[in-house]
């Protein structure tokens, strides 16, 4: 048996490599059941409307339709048919009304997919329209009303104080107050004010959503098995057990591998409608949305952000924050969004005086959840800019400015919550050794200007939630270890194998990882956030050393001596006279936390750990065309300890590159309510031709005490800073600040335009 | 309206009933149970549904099943000797991947790519590769993996 020592921090080639390479990897994608039948969704074409009527009969006349089904059917399954993560919202299919355009109407089933397709094209809906808002910052005051009444769901300990309100768009407000930032305003040199927006992305999984379902049994032993491509398959159990009103144990939940998630395919997506569908007509349904389909499904949420701070002395003294995020027409995760990262709103400075105002704002468009970095991306371009706008308004460097305002390790930050196991220093210091900051730049010349920027941001980790692990030893000794983690991606079977094999002196390539399964992995509370290397990395650890205890305490009651390191295979022989039994280690793992309190937002506890990521980016721009390419882009990162780095090293380069599209390509083009580039013909994303040949990526040495080996979240630190550091980086190049994401060459051309006094038409 | 059509795949001789408007993905996946050919976009942008047909790279979403009849037809399911090809094995050393969905397709390109210029620059793999997207962005470690083969290949001849 291999040594585990130097198991951890080892790049381990992915367990599931060779099923990778060779096509023959499991994905939901994949699966088909005898008797199955294709559901394919009918979508509202209004924005906001009552629904008069649904026509139904020539879509059910087509041949091979097996049914049309509307909300009046859901219901005959499903009394309360309305689910939701933080409010009860959103409805299987739209009930009474409809709140985007793309909201599911009905569903055909028949058992070939081209027949349901063409079925739903037949079904024909009629709507008295009702006025319709889209801006978040409008949607504070508009007089359209997205819902009538909010209905907030009890999920999380942490949204608990959501009430119930009535003429109003606004999900959620967070308020923190620490200091006087009125008095310190007053005081300060120099007053700066901006303001950022962000546009509406989107996740866009290359394996689009995906769900199954299978029902057995009757009214009082039914069960249902809900195959799915999700982040949370334990909340997909808890809520679809909540919808039916069956206990927990009669919903069954398999994920196998997600071709891609970030974020979107988390809480519950088509699993409720798959599941009614199910259980309405006693055969498995799968549903396939297409590419198409995913930007009615879950977008990244547009931003408005309104920022000041007052500077004396070089030191910044205080700062204001007015975040409003565009929701759109269901809250989804919206309400935490705002909630978290206004926790961290005002940046990683260290500043006695800040007000963070933020406001999660329902909308008529496709709702808004959480897509790799849970609403700091866009924060960090706010902030990030504006900080650069300040020093470049006091002629200082940037680097300087933003060192003599850092946050440093045991400082409070915002929120009172002292800094602990944070590299902010040494992840700047990083960043601007690797840039060559101190060292003369190459400016350009003529029409191509050259520019560098930097920009370094943080994030709270989403508190408090559990993990629970299984490490189950068998008697010839090899390993299995059962955890709901679902690796779409990111490597967690191979980095949770590493921290087992860690503990108990084996290869990482020896564990055997158990993909979630509610009948057989134990709870996790989803896949997000950054959260799974932390909280199941902790929750594996001490599964694995529980089995290792228990091993020893066999090898007690076996009378052998202690360390008399005999196999583990010979203790089994021993104990069960044959190769039989097993040994289970259970590990469970929920970190410490304090609320903040309503009114200011201050807790002494507000995250378990933090993650930091700055990047800086080298800019050449075409002063003729506005067009900007990236020639460098460096991303550095405190992630604690690499559990593997080689994985550590794609996580942040990945991430900064799917920034890089959010930062110069891509944005959910809307008109009247309708997406209007929903293919990946007009919504371009990265490709070879879009990335900078040098792209560097660099966890800096740190440590994170309470993670597993030292180990804590690395899957969105590297989207924290790109955006402003290309921003920057323009500004630095021309002189012309961006202030709303994409950076595109139109919007740079008009800009530099408008700077020379010649500005051009709309 | 059914038809039934002759073809290699993997190559051994196969015939398949097939609708007329059925894509070369989707009898692959009913008939033929191969999933490493996946149709994401359906417009042929992304090249997660790359089949090589009689050693053209096509797009199994905008390609007839139809038209298969009488070609031969190469999935990345292939695999001769039953073992990894130098292509794939450097992308599991290199950790070319994420979540896997696109992978395939950026194997049998780079396949093709290495076939046809056995030791490419940079630009050359990423002008190549081009037609393949990886929303993972795992796009450095794949220039790596398709030099790493490159090398490998070069030294078994």
């Amino acid at each position: 048996m291999a040594m585990g020592s130097g198991q951890v921090g080892r790049s381990v080639p992915r367990l599931e490599g060779a099923a990778k390479v060779t096509g023959r990897a499991e994905y939901v994608h994949n699966l088909r059941l005898p008797g199955m039948l294709h559901g394919k969704i009918v979508r509202s074409t209004v924005a906001h409307g009552r629904i008069r009527a649904i026509d139904t009969a020539a879509a059910s006349a087509l041949a091979g339709v097996h049914r049309v089904v509307t909300i009046a059917d859901i219901r005959k399954v499903v009394r309360e048919p309305f689910y939701g993560p933080a409010f009860h919202d959103q409805p299987i299919l739209a009930a009474d009304k409809v709140h985007y355009v793309g909201e599911p109407i009905a569903v055909v089933l028949a058992a070939d997919p081209h027949v349901a397709e063409a079925a739903a094209q037949l079904v024909v809906a009629d709507y008295e329209e009702l006025p319709a808002v889209y801006d978040e910052v409008e949607a504070m005051t508009s007089a359209a009303i997205v819902h009538a009444e909010l209905k907030p769901a009890w999920t999380f300990p942490d949204l608990k104080h959501l009430q119930g309100r009535r003429n109003t768009n606004v999900a959620l407000d967070f308020h923190l107050r620490r200091g006087d930032a009125e008095k310190a305003f007053a005081e300060a040199d120099h007053v700066f004010e901006h303001t950022f927006r962000t546009q509406q992305v989107l996740h866009l999984p290359l394996e689009p959503f995906v769900s199954v379902a299978e029902a057995s049994g009757g009214a009082d032993d039914g069960r249902l098995i809900i195959h799915t491509a999700s982040q949370s398959p334990s909340f997909v159990r808890a809520e679809i057990a909540r919808l039916l009103g069956w206990p927990e144990n009669r919903v069954r939940v398999k994920v196998p591998y997600l071709g891609g998630g970030f974020g979107a395919k988390l809480y519950i997506k088509l699993e409720a409608l798959v599941a009614s569908l199910a259980l309405l007509v006693r055969r498995p349904v799968k549903i396939s949305l297409t590419m198409e389909e995913q930007f009615y499904t879950l977008t990244k949420h547009a931003s408005t952000f309104r920022i000041k701070s007052g500077v004396k002395n070089g030191r910044i003294t205080a700062r204001a924050c007015e975040v409003w995020w565009n929701g759109g027409a269901y809250a989804d995760i919206g309400p935490r969004i705002t909630q978290k990262s206004g926790f961290t709103a005002a940046g990683p400075y260290d500043i006695d005086n800040v007000v963070i105002d933020s406001y999660s704002l329902y909308t008529n468009l496709t709702p808004a959840g959480a897509l790799r970095g849970f609403g700091i991306p866009q924060l960090v371009f706010a902030y990030e800019s504006h900080t650069d706008l300040i020093a470049r308004a006091l002629k200082l460097d940037p680097v300087e400015f933003r060192r003599a305002n850092i946050l440093r390790e045991g400082r409070p930050q915002a929120t009172g919550t002292l800094m602990q196991d944070a590299a902010i220093e040494a992840v700047l210091d990083r960043l601007a050794a690797r840039m060559n900051w101190g060292k003369p730049f190459d400016r350009g010349s003529g029409t191509l200007r050259r520019g560098r920027g930097i920009a370094i941001g943080f994030k709270a980790s989403i508190s408090p939630t559990t993990s629970i692990a299984i490490v189950n030893v068998a008697a010839d000794g090899s390993c299995t270890l059962y955890c709901s983690t679902v690796d779409m991606g990111q490597g967690s079977d191979t980095a949770n194998a590493q921290l087992v094999a860690e503990v108990l002196d084996i290869a990482a390539e020896q564990v055997t990882v158990v993909h979630p399964d509610t009948d057989v992995t134990p709870y996790d509370m989803a896949t997000l956030g950054s959260r799974s290397l932390f909280h199941m990395g902790n929750a594996v650890r001490l599964a694995a050393r529980d089995a290792r205890e228990k091993i020893a305490a066999l090898a007690r009651e076996l009378g052998l001596p202690e360390g008399s390191n005999v196999p583990v295979t010979e203790l089994f022989q021993k104990k069960y006279k044959m190769q039989a039994g097993n040994i289970i280690g259970v590990g469970s793992y929920i970190p410490s936390y304090a609320p903040p309190d309503h009114d200011t937002g201050q807790t002494p506890n507000a995250t378990p750990f933090w993650m930091v990521g700055a990047a800086g980016a080298e800019v050449e721009v075409d002063t003729e065309t506005g067009h900007v390419r990236v020639t460098r882009l460096v991303n550095v990162a405190d992630v604690g300890r690499p559990i593997n780095p080689r994985i550590v090293e794609t996580q942040l380069s990945g991430a900064a590159i799917m920034q890089l599209g959010f930062t110069l390509q891509e944005k959910v083009e809307i008109d009247g309510g309708q997406v209007v580039n929903a293919s990946l013909a007009d919504y371009k994303i990265p490709s070879f031709v879009d990335i900078p040949s040098d792209i560097q990526s660099e966890a800096v040495e740190a440590e994170q005490q309470s993670g597993p080996f030292g180990g804590k979240g690395v899957g969105e630190s590297g989207t924290f800073a790109v955006s402003p550091a290309i921003a920057n980086a323009i500004d630095d190049a021309v002189c012309v600040r961006l202030t709303s994401l994409p950076l595109t060459a139109e919007t740079l051309y008009r800009a530099l335009r408008a700077a020379q006094g010649a500005p051009l038409e709309d | 309206m059914k038809r039934t059509i002759h073809f290699t795949l993997n190559g051994a001789p196969v015939e398949a009933e097939i609708a007329p408007h059925w894509n070369l993905v989707e009898l692959l996946q009913r008939e033929f149970d191969l999933f490493g050919a996946r149709e994401s976009c359906a417009q042929g942008l992304c090249g997660c549904c790359t089949v090589l047909v009689d050693g053209t790279a096509v797009s199994g979403c905008l390609f007839l099943a139809a038209f298969a009849d009488g070609a031969e037809v190469v999935t990345v399911e292939h695999a001769p000797d039953g073992k990894l090809d130098p292509v794939q094995e450097a992308f599991i050393a290199c950790g070319a991947f994420q979540c896997g969905f696109c992978t395939p397709g950026f194997v049998l390109m780079a396949r093709e790519l290495l076939r046809l210029h056995p030791d490419p620059d940079e630009d050359e793999i990423r002008h190549y590769l081009a037609g393949n997207l990886c929303r993972c962005a795992a796009y450095p470690e794949i220039v790596a993996a398709v030099k790493l083969a490159a090398r490998n290949m070069r030294k078994s001849d």
